[in-house]
């Protein structure tokens, strides 16, 4: 078959595919949850795996641009909107544990971590920033905002997903391996996009005569 | 100095170990969720709690409290203990690797006679009690654990300690070649925790050596550790190989590793949150809803006259 143009059914079932392939984390979860297979404090690994959860999902939706343009299958870009809403999906999961779970919806000591606790602070500001992202991610929306607002508001991915990292590096106790991981993968997606904006200017630079190169 | 003597606690409040004897399987926590382990997805691996031997001639104590124990399985498969590595699974499936057997304490420092025994004397000097006490993590999770052990001042009189002594230092192994942890600089090994003398001279301050009326498993810090049951759990130095007396405060591991978040002192507080969560709730593990935690853990009643006057917001 043709990778580069795939047909609208293959196209689906690869979708169908990656919506199944998106809810194993949960499944893994719910089983594991099931058969007692959680370790000593299920809530504590529940919370923490969706809160990893989102934030690969969040590495990996920016992913698709870079993949994108290095294997030139451009549609890569027809997944991205499943991916980022899978995102929002285990963000909801991760607060919905937190309220429910470990804090037992206790509003006050909620309040209080939220002001108090830095790192429930970034985590609270990121679930807030993705909340639109989510909002407007159906093509009514697309056609309401226009698409140059629309790419605007969806930039905010970028700093929800250092939001999110700088949420695993303040929450950890000592060790910042993970977090540290999480931070070069970050810094990788976003850096081939600032070195290919920088290439794009010097050509449009460039095409104009005279100009100092 | 006022001991309390809760109610005789019957055998059979505690829940038999055979019951949580059965085999589990463990996800492996920290790796699994990032995108490297994302291929491991659904992989499960097996780990089951290493069986000690039979503890003899244990006594009952009146210092043990009347709560129901965490299971034996959970006590001994999700606690930290960083020589291991920094996640709270890894110890029950790394400390394998430790040889207990031969071992010896050096205790040196301002005392008449310094002195290195062997863990066989050490098991001989006092006779072994069973201690049931609550267990609270400065992470906000608790357990309450059938200790056996005898009260460390049992210990601490063999070498005959100088009136200039104020405070005892406890030191872990750091042996690279059985603990994997230690290789990486999280903290400055080798593992130091410390107390004021009246402190480690408590009679609720115990030297454990078993779990559940068995020998304690490696991953609890055999064959010797630390158990001041007032203070968060990071304060019970496990494995330990060096006691040394001193006249000032020992600098421990974790107040080299984050002055502003652990203090020397490290009773558990409610009133005193930790910089980056509060202390004042904790989840006791096996339960789904937090309680309340209690000042100095539920011991104030024999412990806050060794504190009297102090601003405990200030020596936290
Ligand atoms: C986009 C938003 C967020 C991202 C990307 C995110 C990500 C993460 C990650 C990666 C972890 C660590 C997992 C681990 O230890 O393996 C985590 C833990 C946690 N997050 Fe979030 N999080 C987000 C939002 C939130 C929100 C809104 C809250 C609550 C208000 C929250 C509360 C927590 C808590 C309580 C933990 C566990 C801390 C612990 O067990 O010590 N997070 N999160």
């Amino acid at each position: 078959m043709d990778w580069h143009q795939p047909t609208a059914r293959r196209i689906t079932a690869i979708k169908l595919a990656l919506f199944l392939l998106c809810l194993l984390p949960l499944a893994r979860l719910v089983i594991g949850a099931a058969q007692d297979e959680l370790g000593a404090n299920p809530i504590e690994f529940i919370t923490r795996s969706l809160g990893t959860w989102t934030l690969n999902f969040l590495l990996i939706t920016l992913a698709v641009t870079p993949l994108r343009h290095l294997t030139g299958l451009h549609w890569l870009l027809r997944l991205r909107r499943m991916l980022g809403l899978y995102a929002f999906f285990y963000a909801a999961l991760h607060l919905a544990t937190y309220l429910w779970l470990d804090q037992f919806f206790d509003w006050a000591a909620i309040a209080k971590d939220i002001v108090k606790r830095p790192f429930i602070t970034a985590g609270f500001s990121a679930f807030v920033l993705l909340v639109p992202l989510a909002a407007t991610s159906n093509n009514a929306m697309v056609r309401k905002l226009g698409g140059r607002r629309w790419t605007r508001l969806h930039r905010a991915i970028y700093a929800i997903a250092i939001i999110g990292v700088i949420h695993y590096w303040w929450l950890v106790k000592k060790d910042i391996t993970q977090p540290l991981l999480y931070a070069v993968l970050l810094g990788l997606l976003l850096g081939f996009r600032a070195v290919r904006l920088a290439r794009e200017r010097q050509r449009q630079l460039a095409t104009y005569p005279g100009m100092p190169k | 100095m006022l001991i309390r003597r809760p109610a005789d606690l019957a055998s059979s409040e505690i829940t038999p170990r055979g019951l949580f004897e059965r085999r589990r399987t463990f996800i492996k926590a920290a790796g699994l969720g990032s995108i490297a382990g994302a291929a491991a997805l659904l992989g499960l691996e097996a780990g089951n709690a290493m069986a000690g031997s039979k503890l003899a001639g244990v006594r009952k104590s009146p210092f043990s409290i009347d709560e129901k124990a965490t299971p034996f399985k959970d006590v001994t498969s999700y606690n930290n203990y960083y020589e291991f590595g920094t996640d709270k699974y890894s110890p029950a499936h790394e400390a394998h690797r430790l040889k207990t057997r031969p071992w010896t304490v050096s205790i040196e420092g301002l005392v008449r006679k310094p002195r290195s025994l062997g863990i066989e004397d050490i098991l001989r000097l006092a006779p072994l009690e069973e201690r049931i006490y609550r267990m609270r993590c400065v992470e906000g999770w608790s357990m309450v654990i059938p200790w056996v052990g005898f009260p460390l001042a049992a210990l601490l009189k063999q070498v005959e300690p100088l009136g200039s002594a104020k405070f005892v230092e406890f030191q872990t192994l750091s042996d690279p070649q059985s603990m994997p942890g230690v290789k990486s600089p999280v903290l400055d090994w080798p593992y130091l925790e410390g107390l004021r003398l009246d402190e480690a001279m408590h009679p609720l301050t115990i030297m454990a050596v078993g779990l559940y009326g068995e020998e304690l498993p490696n991953q609890n810090g055999a064959p010797l550790r630390l158990v001041v049951p007032w203070k968060y759990g990071f304060k019970g130095a496990k494995s330990i190989v060096k006691i040394r007396f001193a006249d000032r405060a020992p600098g421990t591991a974790w107040m080299k590793a984050a002055p502003q978040e652990y203090g020397f002192y490290s009773n558990v507080n409610p009133g005193v949150d930790h910089p980056r969560w509060s202390q004042a709730t904790e989840r006791r593990i096996g339960e789904f809803l937090k309680r309340k935690t209690l000042m100095f853990n539920g011991y104030g009643e024999q412990v806050a006259q060794l504190y009297a006057g102090m601003d405990l917001k200030k020596f936290y």
